[in-house]
């Protein structure tokens, strides 16, 4: 048994709050740079020069790269040989949201009820996952996701019988229906399987693997890059202004479902997708 | 080359503008997204009037972050548009004439445009730091409790933006998208 005290987690949260709202991930910076060496839309080439230019001041500034620094999605993958110590895991995660959103000078977009929509002043309380592992390790990723991309995600429940490429129908439906709106160049996020609510945090979750890392399965990796090649050819371009860059990615997950179901559920994220990681 | 427009912006200044036009705004302009729109309509209904005078109005869909010390303000990118629909002709058919936000509109919005002469300008979504160094004066104006959310009246120099939507229809998301679409 492993004792870790919520201190360290709230810690953990606050800085990773900030950093992900500020740095731009590496993996998404050299994509774009990359993208615009390829886009034929002289508009699609200023917006992603734009893009790289914001992201150089934010990191300069020590400022948010976007005004939409999102909802904390905190994912916490802990082993059941650790022990938390003084107090509750998920107080200590919110406390490190609060911590980092004060701190960061990040903009708190959470309202305590969907309709009667009163600000909570501290951008809590987060979306946390708990996922239980072997072990005595405790991993925290940390994926503040913003509204504009978030509000042009989709669930289909397919039939069996809608097959892989029924699959792919959906995600590109889902794509072109989005358009300019969430922010392209995106990171398109797909789950696969599992039931109803499993196929979202599938694709939630696909949205933490860096640009250009694909599935180790065969099928799945084949269809990541059908689709990316499929989306970056509907015309819809940086900044939906036209362009063959409209997504830099497409992450799927998939796992077993029922026999009589296909969930596909498509979670769009903007050109800034962030996430950040730490192990205590 | 850049054009240059100024805020407040007069009809027969919008009606001048293009889709695929690339501008700078200078000028005042007024930060508004959901909750604020509802709250002016809803005061406009009560009272009869609006915060700020809406004939030749640009609004902005925005909602900023905080000011780091010693800033005017903190990283202020647009917002999606479409969200603002069902708003936006009643705030035109009082004389508003621009909006700068990002995404698409509806058919109710580009009829009010038309009738109106009113134009849509996108800015870069996600550019929020980039765009905040354009802005040079921030002031509350009104529903200070909406935080992020409130009406702040803005001075901006050569805020950068495309003109998407045109007093006549014209929709540069429409017209480019199908020009590099190989679908």
């Amino acid at each position: 048994m492993r004792d870790i005290d919520i201190s360290k987690i709230t810690e953990a949260v606050k800085n990773m709050c900030i950093k992900a709202n500020i740095d731009l991930n590496d993996d998404i910076y050299k994509a774009m740079e990359k993208a615009r060496e390829n886009e034929r839309s002289p508009i699609g080439c200023e917006m992603l020069s734009q893009l790289l230019k914001n992201a150089d001041i934010a990191k300069t500034d020590r400022v948010a790269i976007c005004q939409d620094t999102g909802m904390a999605v905190v994912f916490v993958t802990i082993g059941q040989e650790v022990h938390i110590t003084g107090g509750l895991l998920k107080d200590a995660v919110n406390e490190g949201v609060r911590q980092g959103y004060n701190e960061g000078y990040l903009r708190k977009s959470v309202v305590k009820d969907p309709f009667i929509r009163v600000n909570s002043n501290d951008n809590t309380p987060a979306i946390i996952y708990i996922d239980l592992v072997e072990g005595d390790g405790l991993k925290i990723d940390v994926a503040p996701k913003g509204a504009g991309s978030e509000n042009m995600s989709k669930i289909f429940m397919l039939k069996p019988a809608d097959g892989i490429e029924g699959a792919k129908k959906a995600v590109l439906e889902a794509v072109e229906a989005a358009g300019p709106n969430p922010c392209p160049p995106m990171i398109v996020g797909v789950g696969c399987g599992g039931n109803f609510e499993m196929s979202a945090y599938l694709a939630k979750r696909a949205l933490l693997r860096p640009v250009g890392l694909h599935s180790d399965k065969p099928h799945i990796r084949e269809m990541e890059e059908e689709l990316l090649e499929k989306i970056n050819r509907t015309g819809i371009g940086p900044q939906g202004l036209g362009g063959n860059t409209t997504a830099l990615a497409v992450n799927i997950e998939s796992m077993a479902t029922h026999i009589a179901c296909m969930p596909v559920a498509v979670n769009i994220g903007c050109h800034v997708t962030r996430h950040t990681s730490c192990e205590l | 080359m850049d054009i240059k427009v100024n805020a407040p912006l007069s009809k027969e200044e919008a009606s001048k503008l293009k889709a695929g036009d690339i501008v700078k705004i200078t000028g005042t302009v007024y930060t508004a997204r959901d909750a604020a729109h509802k709250r002016m309509l809803e005061q406009y209904d009560k009272t009869g009037k609006f915060p700020f005078d809406m004939r030749n109005a640009v609004i902005y869909y925005a909602g900023p972050a905080p000011a780091k010390p010693g800033q005017v303000i903190g990283p202020a990118g647009p917002t999606t548009s479409y969200r603002m629909d069902s708003f936006a002709p009643k705030l035109m058919d009082f004389g508003q004439t621009g909006m700068i936000g990002k995404g698409a509109r509806n058919k109710e919005v580009i009829e009010a445009m038309k009738r109106n002469k009113a134009v849509y300008f996108a800015a870069t979504g996600g550019a929020a730091a980039l765009i905040s160094s354009h802005i040079k004066k921030c002031e509350i104006i009104a529903y200070e409790d909406l935080g992020a959310e409130a009406v702040r009246k803005l001075y901006v120099e050569d805020f950068p933006a495309i003109v998407v939507i045109d007093t006549e229809g014209n929709n540069l998301y429409e017209s480019e998208k199908e020009k590099y679409r190989t679908l």
